[in-house]
């Protein structure tokens, strides 16, 4: 993967540690604080969609850093891309990323034993890498190959590792201790077969070519996400993120094999 | 990004967005093959018989109006308030309205949305949709129960009392309509609401009356309660039916996601889309009781976000320490428990009256109670053309007297459908059909 220098790098690393620093309590001249009327100490009840989180601190911040991140430089690009673009080549664009990250999920899926999955993903890959024009297309889909999504992450979850802390990570978000091990492992894996078939070895820039197609990858990622960071205007949004991360992430753990016997589909629906 | 799925992130704002967790449901359509068990009302097609799980799922895809895909729009961002924001809402920049418009002369629709709303929530965006469709200018606004409202268009910056909020509402489409004033023509003004919305349309109508900038000429009311106390009192009464009872709404919460994570995980699927909540439905997973409590759940996580925005804003010290100074980093963990376990009867008696009386020392409790209600306004809804309502048999904010009143008081004026619980129709083909109809026939 590619590796911005460290010139590039240092502006990030200084905004995100001068913004963790400037989150200091200020000074302010009200009178003494008094009891509310309705504390949590009048309740005898189980916490509401609960997400464990030590490390709450560091991640409001890190969630208050990716908000500022996107408002004045990943959606702004974003919105150019999207305007520039007809919206036939965002869905290739799209449909390109999305078939490379076959071999994620074909890696993990052999990783967690899950056979007939990693054949269909398998078979996915081929298919579209092939008929599909180098995975502009997504023909395998029409043939009921359906995509399953499978990540390190998952594949540790699978064999009993747990979540760990809830983690909000720069720029990439919602994510814990276990997600972003993966994260790492599967950009490992990635960079080690970027290495070894060296795709654009032979074009003379291979450096500059690399940070191009990993910036388009970037933005077309975040092209597919409708979420905005304090869009709902719900005050406690920060915490419905993370249910819904952890739950999501849960229930994918525990997705059933996909030669798993589901009830049967009504024909002709879908 | 790390998100595997654009869906989860779907499904983190529609729970956000709306007061009931609304699910896409393609699959009910399937419904749609058996024949329906009623009489009478067979040209009605919308398919989900219960009020609870027609308010729950709403209306599946399939039999949603085609609305156009693409609509031009822009984000009005409203500055109505000069004062300091308090830093734990540092992201709030100003009131967000969406605006559709034409390119050439044209009706200009404001649209209220329901409590909790925001001005995207899927209400709001597929009324936007289809009377843009129709030709008309449109401008969604947040409803005055939305943090956003309570900070950044509301000037007590207490929500729930018709009169204050009409008037708040009346000013934020005055600044709306300034700002958009120069770029479009509009041919007439149209007002449309919807629950919460729908029994503030006529009170902003009446505040038209006497201040006179738009001339409202079609004023449309959907599922609005009759008296929003009483309303109130019945969304509250929804936790009565669960085993875990009022005050256990974290247990109960939990009690019901145990279910659904062991319903998908035991049941072979392959992911949370169509097939699985249809096998929620189908295999009746929630009792009537627990699915009337999901309802009431949704409503209080909608109010929580209410009462906490409210209280940080007026410093009353209600559940964050008066004179606590919020930062952004702060945990309001314990501020949200506290919130969900708030009744709107409590945010009513506790929080609301007391502050009404600070500037209306007189105003009794049974005065104000009466004064939220669209009884009030009997003699000015009585026999004016230019309202008109459109509500459910089953929707169960209204009491079966309150129904009763409606019908009477708005008489063929009043469209009542046989079912659709509170909302659950809305975007349903011929319920968004007769909506533009209203607009745009005489």
């Amino acid at each position: 993967m590619y590796r911005p220098p460290l010139a590039k790098r240092v502006p990030l690393v200084l905004l995100i540690s001068l913004f963790l620093a400037g989150c200091a309590s200020q000074t302010t001249h009200l009178p003494p604080e008094e009891p509310p009327r309705h504390t949590i100490s009048e309740f005898q009840d189980e916490r509401l969609a609960y997400v464990p989180d030590p490390w709450e601190h560091f991640n409001r911040s890190m969630y208050r850093f990716n908000y500022y991140f996107d408002r004045f430089l990943f959606i702004p690009v974003v919105k150019g891309y999207e305007t520039v673009t007809p919206v036939f080549f965002q869905n290739r664009v799209s449909s390109f990323f999305g078939n490379l990250k076959e071999v994620r999920n074909l890696t993990n899926s052999i990783l967690q034993l899950k056979g007939k999955e990693s054949l269909t993903t398998l078979g996915r890959f081929v298919t579209n890498s092939t008929i599909g024009i180098g995975g502009l297309f997504d023909p395998a889909t029409s043939f009921g190959l359906l995509r399953r999504d499978e990540d390190f992450g998952l594949t540790l979850g699978h064999w009993g590792v747990d979540s760990g802390p809830y983690l909000v990570m720069p720029i990439l978000g919602p994510s814990t201790a276990r997600d972003t091990g993966g994260f790492a492992a599967d950009s490992a894996m990635r960079f080690g077969l970027y290495s070894y078939l060296d795709p654009f070895g032979s074009t003379g820039s291979p450096t500059a070519i690399a940070a191009g197609v990993t910036t388009l990858e970037a933005v077309d990622q975040r092209h597919q996400v409708p979420f905005r960071y304090y869009r709902s205007g719900y005050p406690f949004e920060y915490y419905m993120v993370r249910f819904f991360y952890h739950q999501k992430r849960e229930l994918d753990i525990r997705k059933a094999p996909a030669s798993g016997k589901g009830p049967a589909l009504v024909p002709g629906l879908f | 990004m790390q998100t595997r799925s654009g869906g989860f992130f779907f499904a983190v704002q529609s729970f956000l967005e709306v007061n009931r967790m609304r699910i896409p449901t393609l699959l009910l359509a399937a419904l749609l093959l058996s024949p329906l068990p009623c009489r009478g009302e067979e040209t009605y097609g919308y398919p989900i018989a219960g009020a609870y799980e027609a308010t729950l799922l709403g209306t599946p895809t399939e039999l949603r109006s085609q609305l156009p895909p693409k609509v031009r729009t822009r984000t009005l961002l409203l500055q109505l308030n000069s004062e300091e924001k308090p830093p734990v809402f540092f992201y709030d920049n100003g009131l967000r309205c969406t605006f559709a418009y034409q390119k050439k002369k044209a009706p200009l629709v404001f649209v209220i949305g329901p409590t909790g709303a925001s001005d995207q929530s899927s209400t709001a965006m597929s009324l936007l949709k289809a009377l843009y469709h129709a030709g008309c200018h449109v401008i969604t606004i947040p409803s005055t129960t939305h943090p956003n409202f309570i900070i950044s268009g509301s000037q007590s910056h207490v929500p729930g009392d018709l009169a204050t909020d009409a008037s708040d509402l009346y000013r934020v489409m005055e600044s709306a309509w300034k700002e958009v004033e120069g770029d479009v023509e509009a041919s007439a003004f149209y007002l449309i609401g919807t629950s919460l919305g729908g029994v503030q349309a006529p009170f902003v109508a009446r505040l038209d009356e006497e201040r006179r900038i738009f001339n409202f000429r079609k004023v449309l009311m959907i599922n609005p309660p009759v008296s929003l106390y009483n309303a109130v009192v019945r969304i509250d009464s929804l936790l009565n039916g669960v085993p875990e009872g009022p005050g256990r709404e974290g247990a109960f919460f939990n009690r019901m996601l145990d279910k659904f994570t062991d319903f998908y995980s035991y049941g072979n699927f392959v992911a949370i889309n169509d097939d699985f909540l249809y096998a929620v439905y189908q295999e009746r997973l929630f009792s009537r009781e627990e699915a009337g409590g999901l309802i009431a759940i949704s409503f209080r996580i909608n109010s929580a976000g209410m009462i906490f925005t409210s209280d940080v804003m007026t410093n009353s010290g209600y559940v964050v320490p008066k004179n606590r100074v919020l930062s952004s980093n702060d945990a309001l963990s314990d501020y949200f428990l506290v919130c969900t376990h708030l009744s709107f009867l409590q945010y009513f008696n506790e929080y609301l009256y007391p502050h009404l009386r600070k500037t209306r020392p007189e105003l009794s409790k049974e005065e104000f109670i009466a004064s939220l209600s669209l009884k009030t306004l009997d003699r000015y809804l009585r026999g004016n053309r230019k309202f008109g309502i459109m509500t459910n048999a089953n929707d169960f904010l209204l009491a079966p007297d309150e129904l009763l009143y409606l019908q009477e008081l708005f008489g063929e004026r009043a469209i009542v459908y046989p079912r659709g619980g509170h909302l659950g129709n809305v975007q349903y083909r011929e319920n968004m059909a007769r909506v533009v109809d209203f607009f745009t026939k005489d």
